[in-house]
């Protein structure tokens, strides 16, 4: 198995569509494939072990995710907005490589590194369509196709292995080939970096949907691309939803809208749930999804479908009417399971580890042991419980977990509750160390504009409704709370700030 | 007769149809198209003579036998049409995922 299989597919079945761009002037499917062809006779003369991308999401993308698999060489994609010795030292891990980047970004490395670098514009040749391109890619599914180091905010970023057996059967197992009709477009927001950003890229081009990329998310552009590039399906991560949100409510009531946005699916992090309401009546044709995954999963693992959505908004049961906040039910190829500490299964509603395994998941990191178990489960390190209907609920990173007076309590239940409050903006609930309790609950809040509350008249809003060992301990209000380029919270960041501040008063 | 490994690729011997295996049953069996055994892909194709009355494969979709336990998807389209033991694969409703990514 090849990501190239799903590439030569593609170009056989609809190779004159248009893959990534405008109508009038993107690369189509057979374009792409004929310059992943000679962009892999670029990476074979270079000798090295890795292909690097360096750079803003373009039509390169395609070119060197699919070059890199025809080469049968891993593919890199990095953050451009690590600082040099970050970027520096990730390249000195993938060492000898050739990256994708722009002369700015060349100036950055260091110059006792091996690294053969190529620009954007070195990548879209004109192919001599009389030289026969061999497709002798090689099909062991064991290859490594993505290396993704995953945003650990201490120690070293670890390197996700995904090989091509993983990617493949995510495409698979998720997509019908050519199941797009030829209007259709998705509008790709999400850096090259982030697993959502490859999946988007593969996805999109095995259905056959014409890709539109946005390279750095901004609310406004992105509105205007969905506009004038009629686009007809997108992802957004949370924060990402919450601007665009906002933009269209400035535009008050003669805005037109997103007409032609048919499905809008979200993911990568919790989305507070005022966001979504809001999304929903701003977008009444639009279908929202909410997909859960993880790099080391190949992307998507379960997701909550449109159906669903409208389901658990107008459903008078209380059971369903819940199911918003979860992420729906696990892809037909994946299984979930909730565990104890122990490793054991726990059953229905009770909260616990979540446990994924399918062909997709790959579990491993580069340069340490496998951390599937021996019969393929992956513990995802995210808390969580399953109800009754097979739904899943996500409760945050198990880290991220406070432990207070012996109780486990899980931050984003104390968050939901404070987002519903009308002057809260933001929330994030954290332990910070305490003699008494081992951790108290401090609740870090960002208000609306022109907003005002009072740290008590906040607390016993609180209080009504949530369990008294759950209410925060201390209110810090805070302009902004920390978050990486992809929407995730920088919870460790916060944390350290409040700790610092000892009794975390003012920051 | 041969395991049908997922992810093993399969050619026809009398036309252009390829598949990949996405799902095999336990027990061995004979993959055929056009009414001819069918090889690895990368093998000499057998001898033998194109049945083409059926409908042939078409590319991207699924086939799967009575029982559900074999599933192959088509990478490479032909006039043959495919079988297992002697069995006709018939072609799988599709039913997509909302697109999350």
């Amino acid at each position: 198995m090849n990501l190239m299989m799903l590439l030569e597919m593609a170009a056989g079945g609809f190779g004159d569509r248009v893959a990534v761009g405008s109508l009038n002037d993107g690369l189509t499917v057979k374009q792409i494939f004929d310059n992943a062809g000679a962009a892999a006779e670029r990476f074979r003369n270079a000798n090295v072990e890795n292909v690097a991308m360096i750079d803003i999401t373009s039509p390169s993308l395609p070119i060197c995710l699919f070059g890199a698999s025809w080469a049968g060489l891993p593919f890199v994609p990095l953050n451009y907005r690590l600082t040099d010795q970050e970027l520096n030292a990730l390249l000195e891990r993938i060492s000898p490589s050739i990256a994708l980047m722009q002369p700015d970004t060349k100036e950055r490395i260091s110059n006792t590194l091996e690294v053969n670098s190529f620009t954007r514009d070195d990548l879209i040749t004109s192919i001599d369509p009389e030289i026969e391109i061999s497709t002798d890619w090689n099909m062991d599914g064991e290859d490594t196709a993505i290396l993704l180091f995953t945003s650990g905010t201490t120690g070293e970023p670890k390197a996700a292995v995904l090989r091509q057996r993983h990617l493949v059967s995510y495409i698979l197992g998720s997509v019908e080939f050519m199941s797009a009709g030829e209007e259709e477009a998705a509008l790709i927001s999400v850096p090259p970096y982030h697993i959502a950003g490859i999946a988007a890229t593969l996805s999109n081009l095995y259905a056959g949907r014409r890709v539109v990329q946005l390279p750095e998310f901004d609310a406004e552009k992105w509105i205007e691309l969905v506009r004038s590039e009629s686009i007809t399906s997108a992802m957004v991560v949370p924060t990402m939803l919450s601007r665009i949100v906002d933009h269209l409510v400035s535009e008050g009531p003669d805005s037109q809208g997103l007409p032609t946005l048919r499905a809008l699916s979200y993911g990568g992090g919790k989305m507070p749930q005022p966001t979504i309401e809001t999304a929903l009546e701003l977008l009444p044709d639009t279908n929202f999804v909410n997909a859960y995954g993880l790099t080391e999963t190949s992307s998507t693992v379960a997701l909550l479908g449109p159906e669903e959505h409208r389901e658990a908004f107008s459903s008078s049961d209380e059971l369903v009417r819940k199911r918003i906040s979860s992420v729906g039910k696990p892809l037909p190829t994946i299984e979930v399971s909730i565990r104890d500490e122990g490793g054991n299964e726990l059953p229905v509603d009770e909260s616990g580890e979540i446990w994924v395994r399918g062909e997709q998941v790959s579990g491993e990191y580069k340069g340490s042991q496998l951390t599937l178990t021996e019969d393929g489960w992956f513990p995802t390190h995210d808390g969580g419980w399953l109800d009754s209907g097979g739904y899943l609920f996500v409760t945050g990173r198990i880290d991220d977990v406070i432990v207070k007076g012996g109780q486990n309590i899980s931050p984003g239940e104390i968050e939901e509750v404070l987002l519903q409050h009308n002057a809260v903006a933001d929330a994030a609930a954290i332990g910070v160390p305490d003699q008494q309790w081992g951790e108290k609950i401090v609740a870090t809040i960002v208000l609306h504009p022109e907003q005002e509350v009072a740290e008590e008249e906040l607390k016993s809003y609180a209080k009504e409704q949530l369990r008294s060992n759950r209410t925060p301990d201390e209110i810090v209000f805070l302009n902004e709370l920390p978050y990486n380029e992809t929407g995730k919270l920088l919870r460790r960041v916060l944390k350290e700030k409040l700790v610092a501040l000892g009794d975390g008063s003012t920051i | 007769m041969a395991l049908l490994k997922a992810g093993g690729r399969w050619a026809s011997s009398v036309c252009d149809t390829e598949v990949i295996v996405v799902k095999g049953p336990e027990n061995e069996v004979t993959l055929s198209c056009g009414g001819v055994d069918m090889v690895e892909a990368g093998s000499d194709p057998v001898s033998g003579e194109l049945d083409d009355s059926g409908d042939g494969t078409q590319l991207g979709k699924r086939y799967v036998d009575d029982e559900d336990t074999i599933e192959v998807l088509c990478t490479k389209p032909g006039a043959g049409s495919l079988g297992a033991d002697g069995n006709a694969l018939q072609l799988k409703d599709a039913k997509p995922l909302p697109a999350s990514d």
